[in-house]
């Protein structure tokens, strides 16, 4: 009787770890928010995430999507650490005077692993896999 | 024996619950109950959560850590009910936020495109207003014309379906700028009041004013 009462309790405690590990993995990411993963997986380290909330609170979308050359597309600006350093894209304020410089690789470097390149909660995302869809 | 042993996997068990509990402080409402309320919908308490939560950071990361919240960011903006759930607009002319126009000059100022653009749409929904006044603060000119809009009255088809594919308004609202599920924020004109609108709007071209 004990015994079955342990099995029982076991498997529902499996059930309920795997229940919180699928719902933890479920993107809820900011809206705008967007991954960048074009050489970060094959390069070793975390994709980039991009906030656009936080740069919007202190730039205008004229200062990178023109000043800067950012295309108003996920993965469709060719950027890498030694355009970055030369000043270049990000390079332009994160270089230790506007923002802070690049040997801050972390704050950056922060996404998932394997997460793919994409503008998170978009409308076209949300077209695509419908909320509560799993992702 | 068989009893101490059962409460030994009770007592572990229950720290696990606990552990599982606390380390998910919003449990997913959806995979407890088929039947919950808004099944496919973000629940208010999802919103905006820590960069430790949203699914794309990696918890992992010291860097993840030490990123702002954008709760914390937030809360003294005026809020709204899709995308970011804050009004960037009425954040901006209030001043609550005073994002650079140039990245290294504070003071550089935009020159304000004062234009509305009447759209005529089909079917019922009220008209499009186009106000260029807000889309130049943001924006360069360079930035929507030529591509993806041809400055030029009646050269731009558009659907809505193409804009929540991600084009002409598409490459913004729906991504960054609030998306095309807030209706009324675009489609605010009564029909029939379009072409006295269009007419005042093409007797004074484009005003330009140093702000």
């Amino acid at each position: 009787m004990a015994l079955t009462l342990c099995k029982r309790i076991t498997v529902l405690v499996l059930t309920i770890v795997c229940l919180v590990l699928l719902t933890h993995n479920a993107s809820h990411a900011e809206y705008g928010d967007v991954v960048m993963n074009k050489y970060s997986d094959d390069s070793g380290i975390r994709p980039v995430v991009f906030p656009h909330w936080f740069h919007r609170v202190r730039f205008r979308c004229k200062v990178c999507h023109a000043d800067l050359g950012f295309k108003f597309k996920a993965g469709g600006n060719d950027i890498n650490m030694l355009k970055i350093i030369d000043g270049e894209y990000c390079g332009a304020c994160h270089n230790g005077d506007i923002a802070w410089s690049v040997e801050n690789c972390d704050l950056c470097h922060s996404g998932k692993p394997k997460t793919p390149t994409q503008v998170h909660e978009s409308t076209l995302q949300k077209l695509i896999r419908p909320a509560g869809a799993p992702k | 024996m068989v009893r101490s042993k059962f409460f030994v996997s009770l007592i572990s068990s229950l720290g696990i619950i606990a552990l599982s509990v606390a380390w998910m402080p919003v449990p997913d409402a959806a995979a407890a109950d088929p039947n919950t309320f808004n099944r496919l919908m973000k629940p208010p308490s999802k919103r905006n959560p820590p960069p430790t939560q949203d699914g794309i950071h990696d918890p992992g990361s010291i860097g993840t850590q030490g990123l702002q919240t954008p709760r914390e960011a937030f809360k003294p903006l005026p809020p709204a009910q899709s995308g970011n759930y804050v009004d960037w607009v009425k954040a901006f002319d209030a001043k609550k936020i005073q994002p650079r126009f140039d990245s290294k000059d504070p003071k550089a100022k935009p020159v304000i495109m004062d234009l509305t653009i009447v759209r005529q749409v089909k079917g019922s929904m009220p008209d499009v207003i186009f106000p260029h006044k807000q889309h130049t603060e943001w924006l360069d000119c360079s930035n929507c014309h030529p591509v993806p809009f041809v400055p030029q009255k009646g050269a731009n088809q558009m659907s809505m379906a193409s804009i929540m594919l991600g084009e002409s308004c598409g490459v913004c609202h729906g991504k960054v700028a609030f998306p095309v599920a807030d209706c009324r924020r675009c489609h605010t004109e009564t029909k029939g009041k379009a072409t006295k609108t269009s007419a005042k709007a093409a007797a004074k071209p484009a005003k330009s004013k140093k702000k």
